[in-house]
C-alpha cells in the first residue's frame, strides 16, 4: 500500500510552496518528482557525490539524506533559484566564462556549494574553496576551472574588476 | 512510513515509550543512506527530533560544555570559544564527511549510530564525555567510554533518547586528533586516534581498529608509567592488548596496527619524555 | 566561445535522461545473476506480490537472436538458462510504481547450480574452467620487429619487470539510463550514450527490426569516459523489450550501486617487460608480454588489447621489439571501453619500467628518455615511420623546465616524517580507430543549409562534456565565415543524422571535425554562385537556393577518406597504426607520509603536442580532468573483487579524487598541425590518462628508493613494499 501523502509548506526558491508527497520521500525525490525541479540530481544516494546538494536555510545539505518532511517551514534553494530576476548569478556567469561546467551533471551542486561559501566568505583562499567543495565530486574537470570560476565570481561580488586566475595555465608554446 | 514530529521532549519520550520500535532521527545522514532502495525500512515508525528546541542548545556552564542532542558538527565549528576550550571537537568536526554532512550530522547521532569508524566519538571519549539519556522514567548518565557493549550495541534502551552530551572542561597540555582515511576529504576512517592529557591523566582513544571506538588502556598505562618507548615498534605489545583490527574493504589489520603505532609515536615524541 | 549548451547546464534546465518528462510510463528494472557461472535451475517469484501487475520479460521474449551485436555475438541480451558472471541480466520487470518495483526485484530468486569459475586472468585455466575456445584466450595478438631473442642475448644489460594495473570504474556522475517507447511502428530509444549507431545496430539485430523502425536519440550525457560506449546497447535493449511487451513507455535508469556493480570497467592487466639496453642507456630490445582480463564476454576486448599492445613499447626507438598480447576470458563482469582503451595499462608498465632501467644503469630517468625518444624518420614497434616534424625531446624539455626538474630531483628528499620525489612519463596516444578502423567505419557528416540561411551540422557524435557541440559550431563557423549563432548542431537523433561513427578513440575533433569542414566545403560547392562563397554571401545564397527549391533539402556531405600514404596490415600487425600520434611528457611531484604511507601529489605538469588547440579552455579541461582521473587510478581507485564482481560498488569504498586530493595541474600545449585533422588538430581526449599513473609512481620510487609495480598504489600496498625493502636492506647489513 502506498503511504498516505504528507503535506508540507516551506519556502522554495524564494516563493512559498505547499507540496503533498509520500512521507518516505527524500527532499531530492520531492524536488524532482513533486516540485518538477530536475536541476538537482541523483548521484549516489549515500551522501558521497554531492550532486544532490541544495541550500537549506542558506546552508549546503545533501537532499538525498534529508526527508522532505524535515523541510517544513524551512527555506530551500535549488539551482533553479539562483538566477534572480532573469539575471544569472555571478557564479553562473563565471562558470560559463571559464568553462567550469563540462558534462554539467555536477554543476548545479557546485554552484550552490560555492554560493554558500561566498555568502560567509567573500574573499576565500584557494584552500577554503577546496574545503567548501570537498563534498562535491566532479569527474570531468580536475576541479581547477571550478576554483578559478569561484574566485572570479567572488571578486566580482566584491565589486572588483577581476581578471580570471590563470596560474594553472601556461598556454601555447 | 510514519514520521512523528514531536515539538517537545516530553512528547518525544511519550512517543518512544509507547513505540519502542520507533527510530529516533536527528540529522538523518546515517539513516537515509541508500534510502530509496531500502524499501522494507520505509514501513517503520520514525521520531523526527528536529523540532524539539530544547535539544538544540550548546552551552558552557559550571565548568563543562553541554551539547544538546541536535547539536551538529557545523554548530561546533562555528560556536565561539570552541577552538580554545575544545580544539579536538573542531578538528574532528572538520573531518566528518564534507560541509554538507557537517551541516546536518549531529554528535549525538554519531554516538548512537555506534560505528566503529565514527569521527566524533573518539574526541568526545578523549574528553571524558558523558552521555545523558532520558526516558519517561527519568534521566541516566553513562560515561561514553562505557556506552558501547559490542559492535553497534549501546547501553541506550529503546525507550531512552540521548538528550545531551556533557563534557568537562579541563586544561589539556596534549590534544591531538588523527584521522587516516582513504583520501584527504570525505572519507571513512581507516584509523582514527584522539590523544589527550590533562590533570585527569592520559586518554588515548582509537577508531576503526575494534568493534567499537574504544579507550586504549594499555597505551594509557604505558604513558602514565612513563615506560620508555624508543620507536613505534615498542608500542605494539600495548596495541595488541588494546585493539583488534580486521581486514575489510577499506584496509588491512596489519596496516591499521602499524599506522596506529607510528602516529602514536610521532604524536607523543616531544611531548612525552619517555618517548625517545 | 563559451560552451553552447552551457546556459542550460548552469541553470538546471538541461534535461538528462532521468529528467525527461514522461507520461503514463513504467519503471523498468533488471534481475541479475547471483552466481559467477552455472545453469539457472529455477527462477522463483516470491509470495506477497501480485505478479500479474508486473511486466516480466525473459530471454524467450526476444523477437530476434538473443545476442548483443558487437565484435562477437557471444553475449546474450538476457541469460537463457545459463549465467557466466555475477550480475548478468536474467529477467526484466516493469511497473508504474518504482517502490513496488524495488520490492518485486528483491522478491525474485534466481537459483544457479554452480560450476567452476575462472576468476584470475593471470593463471592458466584448469580444464574445468575453460569456457572459450581451447584455452579461454579471447584474443591473441602479436607485434614483431627485428630479432628480439638475438638482441637480448647480446645486450650488455637486460632488465626485467612485471607490472600490474587494476580495474577502474568510470564514475561518470550521471548513472546510465534509457527510455524506450513506440511512436507508431517506430521504436524510439532515448538515453545517455556515446554511440547512437551502436545502439541502433544492437536493437535492429536482437529485436529483428529494420533501421527504419528504430530511432535512437542521445540525451545530454553526464560524462562517459568510454563507459557509455558499448554498455548502453544493453540497457537500450532491456528498456525496449519491456516497452514492446507492455506497449507503454519504459524508463530504465540505474542507481549508482547497480551502475558500478553491473556495467563495464577498465581491463585489469599484467605486463611483463624484458628489456635489452646498452650501458649508456640505448634500447636494443623490448620483449613485452601483455595479459588483460576480458571478463565473461568478448565485448571490446580484442580492440582494447590491440591499442594496448600498439602503445606498449612507448614513444621510443628500438630496432628489436616483440609484443605478445592476450585477452583472457574470466567469469568476471565483462570489462569494456575506458578512456585510453588499453594504452594506459601498457604505458604504465612501459614508463614505470623505464625508470627501473634508469635506476639499474645509474642514468637519470629524464636522460634515459632523451636518448631513446623517437626522432623523425625512426620507426615504431609496428614499423610506422614517424615523420611528423614534432620534436619529442623538446616536449620533454619543456616539461622538465616547467617542473624545475633538475633542482627538485637533486633536492633533499627527507623532511621529518615525509619524503618528496619527482617522476616523469613520456608517452604517445594514437587518435582515431586503429589500423583500417576508420576506413571500415566510413563515417559521414552532413551540413544542411536551412531556409533562414543558417546551417545545421548533422552528425552522430555526441556531447558528453568534452565540447563536441561547441567545437563543431566553431569549426563550421570558421570554415564558412559565419557567426556561431548561424550554426546549429543537430541533436544526435538517428532519424536525422548520418552515421559519423562513435564518440570514442579521441576521434571526434580530429576525424569527425575534419568531416564537418569537408561537408561545409561541399555545401558551399552546392550553393556557390559567383563570389558569394562565405559569410553573409553564403547565407544569402542558401536562402536563394531555398526560394528556388521550396521544400527542398540543401545538404553538403563528406565521407571519411584515408589520408594518402597510410597503410596497415591487419594480419602481420605492421604499418601505420594511426594517422597521427599526440605526444606528451608529464611530471608529477609527490610527498609520501612515512607514518601512514599516504602519497599526496603536490604538483603536476602536463605538456603535450596535439597538432592544434581548437578550444583552449576545453583542451585544458580534457587534460586536467584526464590527469585527475589518472591520479585516482594511480593511488585511490581500487576495485575489490568477490566472485568476479565488484565488492565495493559504492562511492563510500571506491574512492575517486576530491578537491583535496589533487594538485595544481599545470598544462602546456605545443602545436604542430596535422594536415588531415580539423584545423590541424590531433586527438586529445584519451592522451591525458596515459601518463599520470607512471609519473606518480616514478615519483614515489624517487622519494622512497623502492620500485612499486602495481596500481592503485594504496597506502597498504606501499607499506608492504617499503617495509619489505627496509627488511631486505637490514638483512643485507647483517
Amino acid at each position: 500500500m502506498p503511504d498516505p501523502k504528507a503535506t508540507i509548506s516551506f519556502e522554495l526558491n524564494g516563493e512559498p510552496a505547499t507540496l503533498a508527497f509520500a512521507p518516505h520521500k527524500t527532499l531530492l525525490e520531492v524536488l524532482r518528482e513533486d516540485a518538477g525541479l530536475t536541476g538537482t540530481k541523483h548521484g549516489c544516494e549515500l551522501g558521497e557525490c554531492g550532486t544532490c546538494t541544495v541550500l537549506l536555510d542558506g546552508t549546503p545539505v545533501l537532499s538525498c539524506l534529508l526527508l522532505g518532511l524535515a523541510c517544513a517551514g524551512h527555506r530551500v534553494t535549488t539551482v533553479e533559484g539562483m538566477a534572480a530576476g532573469g539575471r544569472l548569478h555571478p557564479l553562473q556567469d563565471a562558470f560559463a566564462e571559464l568553462g567550469a561546467a563540462q558534462c554539467g551533471y555536477c554543476t548545479p551542486a557546485f554552484l550552490l556549494a560555492a554560493q554558500a561559501l561566498l555568502a560567509v566568505e567573500p574573499r576565500p583562499s584557494r584552500a577554503a574553496i577546496k574545503q567548501a567543495l570537498a563534498g562535491n565530486l566532479c569527474r570531468c574537470t580536475g576541479y581547477l576551472k571550478i576554483y578559478e570560476a569561484v574566485e572570479l565570481a567572488a571578486a566580482r561580488l566584491r565589486g572588483e574588476d577581476a581578471t580570471p586566475a590563470r596560474e594553472t595555465l601556461y598556454g601555447h608554446a | 512510513m510514519t514520521v512523528h514530529q514531536p515539538g517537545t521532549l516530553r512528547e518525544a519520550l511519550d512517543l518512544i515509550a509507547g513505540k519502542p520500535e520507533a527510530v529516533p532521527v536527528a540529522g538523518a545522514t546515517d539513516l537515509l543512506v541508500h534510502w530509496p532502495a531500502r524499501v522494507a525500512e520505509h514501513d517503520r515508525d520514525y521520531v523526527d527530533l528536529s523540532r524539539i528546541a530544547e535539544l538544540k542548545a550548546i552551552a558552557f556552564r559550571n565548568g563543562e560544555l553541554m551539547l544538546g542532542a541536535l547539536a551538529t558538527y557545523w554548530d561546533v565549528i562555528h560556536a565561539g570559544r570552541m577552538k580554545e576550550g575544545f580544539p579536538l571537537l573542531v578538528a574532528a568536526a572538520r573531518q566528518v564527511g564534507a560541509v554538507q554532512i557537517q551541516a546536518r550530522g549531529t554528535w549525538a547521532g554519531n554516538i548512537v549510530n555506534a560505528s566503529p569508524a565514527a569521527d566524533g566519538v573518539p574526541v568526545l571519549m578523549a574528553y571524558d564525555a558523558v552521555v545523558v539519556l532520558a526516558s519517561r522514567a527519568g534521566q541516566e548518565e553513562v560515561p561514553l567510554d562505557r556506552f558501547y557493549t559490542g559492535y553497534k550495541q549501546t547501553r541506550r534502551r529503546p525507550d531512552q533518547l540521548v538528550v545531551a552530551i556533557r563534557i568537562p572542561w579541563r586544561a589539556h597540555d596534549v590534544a591531538v586528533f588523527e584521522k587516516v582515511g582513504g583520501r584527504r576529504a570525505q572519507a571513512i576512517a581507516k584509523v582514527g586516534l584522539a590523544i589527550a592529557h590533562s590533570a585527569a591523566g592520559w586518554r588515548v582513544v582509537a577508531a576503526s581498529v575494534a568493534p567499537t571506538v574504544r579507550r586504549c588502556t594499555a597505551i594509557e598505562r604505558l604513558l602514565t608509567d612513563g615506560t620508555p618507548v624508543r620507536g613505534p615498534d615498542d608500542l605494539h605489545p600495548a596495541i595488541e592488548r588494546d585493539v583488534t583490527p580486521i581486514d575489510d574493504l577499506r584496509s588491512t589489520a596489519a596496516y591499521r596496527k602499524t599506522v596506529m603505532a607510528r602516529l602514536l609515536y610521532d604524536d607523543l615524541r616531544g611531548v612525552c619524555p619517555a618517548f625517545s | 566561445m563559451h560552451r553552447r549548451e552551457g546556459l542550460a547546464k548552469l541553470t538546471g534546465r538541461e534535461r538528462y535522461v532521468d529528467d525527461l518528462p514522461l507520461d503514463d510510463f513504467l519503471w523498468g528494472a533488471t534481475v541479475r545473476s547471483p552466481a559467477s557461472r552455472g545453469r539457472v535451475t529455477a527462477v522463483r517469484f516470491g509470495r506477497g506480490i501480485d505478479w500479474s501487475q508486473f511486466v516480466v520479460v525473459d530471454s524467450q521474449d526476444l523477437p530476434g537472436p538473443n545476442e548483443i551485436l558487437l565484435i562477437e555475438r557471444d553475449q546474450p541480451v538476457l541469460a537463457a538458462g545459463y549465467v557466466r558472471h555475477v550480475h548478468e541480466p536474467v529477467l526484466l520487470l516493469a511497473h508504474r510504481d518504482r517502490v513496488a518495483l524495488r520490492r518485486a526485484v528483491a522478491a525474485v530468486t534466481i537459483e544457479v547450480a554452480p560450476e567452476p569459475a575462472a576468476l584470475d586472468f593471470r593463471v592458466p585455466p584448469r580444464p574445468e574452467q575453460i569456457q572459450y575456445g581451447a584455452d579461454n584466450v579471447l584474443k591473441h595478438l602479436r607485434i614483431e620487429k627485428g630479432d628480439v631473442e638475438r638482441a637480448l642475448a647480446t645486450a650488455p644489460v637486460v632488465v626485467e619487470g612485471v607490472y600490474e594495473t587494476g580495474a577502474q570504474e568510470h564514475v561518470y556522475l550521471e548513472p546510465q539510463g534509457m527510455i524506450a517507447h513506440m511512436d507508431g511502428d517506430v521504436l524510439v530509444v532515448r538515453g545517455s550514450m556515446q554511440c547512437p549507431y551502436y545502439v541502433v545496430k544492437a536493437l535492429t539485430h536482437a529485436l529483428n527490426r529494420d533501421e527504419q523502425h528504430v530511432r535512437v536519440v542521445q540525451t545530454p550525457t553526464g560524462g562517459g569516459f568510454g563507459g557509455k560506449e558499448e554498455y548502453p546497447s544493453t540497457i537500450a535493449l532491456h528498456a525496449a523489450l519491456l516497452a514492446l511487451k507492455s506497449g507503454r513507455p519504459v524508463k530504465l535508469v540505474y542507481d549508482r550501486t547497480e551502475d558500478m556493480a553491473a556495467t563495464t570497467k577498465r581491463h585489469p592487466a599484467r605486463v611483463r617487460h624484458r628489456t635489452g639496453v646498452t650501458r649508456d642507456g640505448k634500447l636494443v630490445a623490448q620483449d613485452i608480454e601483455v595479459v588483460m582480463d576480458g571478463g565473461a564476454y568478448v565485448t571490446l576486448s580484442p580492440v582494447v588489447l590491440s591499442r594496448g599492445i600498439i602503445h606498449a613499447a612507448g614513444p621510443y626507438a628500438c630496432e628489436h621489439v616483440r609484443i605478445d598480447g592476450r585477452a583472457m576470458f574470466t567469469n568476471a563482469v565483462p570489462f569494456g571501453a575506458f578512456r585510453g582503451f588499453g594504452a594506459p595499462q601498457t604505458h604504465f608498465a612501459g614508463e614505470r619500467h623505464m625508470d627501473v632501467v634508469a635506476h639499474r644503469l645509474g642514468i637519470d630517468p629524464a636522460e634515459l628518455r632523451r636518448r631513446n625518444l623517437l626522432r623523425d624518420g625512426e620507426r615504431t614497434a609496428t614499423g610506422q615511420v614517424v615523420n611528423d616534424g614534432t620534436d619529442r625531446v623538446a616536449v620533454l624539455e619543456r616539461a622538465l623546465a616547467l617542473a624545475d626538474y633538475d633542482k627538485k630531483r637533486a633536492a633533499n628528499k627527507a623532511g621529518g616524517t615525509t619524503r618528496r620525489g619527482i617522476g616523469i612519463a613520456t608517452f604517445h596516444h594514437g587518435a582515431g580507430f586503429t589500423g583500417s578502423g576508420e576506413v571500415m567505419l566510413s563515417s559521414r557528416v552532413d551540413v544542411a543549409g536551412l531556409p533562414d540561411g543558417r546551417i545545421e551540422v548533422l552528425s552522430a557524435n555526441i556531447e558528453m562534456g568534452q565540447g563536441t557541440i561547441t567545437v563543431f559550431t566553431a569549426l563550421a563557423a570558421a570554415r564558412l565565415g559565419l557567426t556561431p549563432d548561424d550554426v546549429v548542431v543537430a541533436e544526435a537523433d538517428t532519424a536525422r543524422v548520418p552515421n559519423s561513427g562513435p564518440t570514442v578513440a579521441s576521434r571526434t575533433s580530429m576525424v569527425v571535425g575534419r568531416l564537418v569542414e569537408r561537408a561545409c566545403d561541399d555545401l558551399r560547392r552546392r550553393v556557390n554562385t559567383g563570389g558569394r562563397g562565405k559569410g553573409e554571401g553564403l547565407k544569402r545564397a542558401i536562402m536563394d537556393w531555398h526560394r528556388a527549391h521550396p521544400g527542398g533539402r540543401l545538404v553538403g556531405s563528406a565521407t571519411y577518406e584515408r589520408p594518402p600514404g597510410i597503410a596497415w596490415d591487419d594480419h602481420t600487425y605492421t604499418g601505420d597504426a594511426y594517422g597521427a600520434f599526440a605526444w606528451a611528457a608529464y611530471i608529477a611531484e609527490v610527498e609520501v607520509d612515512l607514518r601512514t604511507y599516504t602519497t599526496r601529489v603536490t604538483d603536476f605538469v602536463a605538456v603535450q603536442e596535439i597538432g592544434k588547440v581548437l578550444h583552449e579552455t576545453f583542451a585544458r579541461g580534457q587534460v586536467q580532468g584526464g590527469v585527475a582521473q589518472g591520479i585516482g587510478w594511480a593511488l585511490l581507485e581500487d576495485c575489490k573483487w568477490q566472485d568476479g564482481a565488484m565488492a565495493n560498488a559504492q562511492l563510500t569504498n571506491y574512492l575517486i579524487p576530491t578537491t583535496e586530493d589533487l594538485p595544481p595541474i599545470r598544462v602546456a600545449f605545443l602545436e604542430n598541425p596535422y594536415p588531415h585533422g580539423a584545423q590541424g588538430a590531433k586527438g586529445l581526449g584519451e592522451l591525458p590518462i596515459d601518463g599520470p599513473a607512471p609519473a606518480v609512481l616514478n615519483a614515489v620510487a624517487d622519494a622512497l628508493g623502492v620500485e612499486p609495480t602495481t596500481i592503485p598504489l594504496t597506502p597498504e600496498r606501499l607499506m608492504e613494499i617499503a617495509e619489505r625493502g627496509a627488511r631486505n636492506a637490514e638483512q643485507r647489513r647483517q
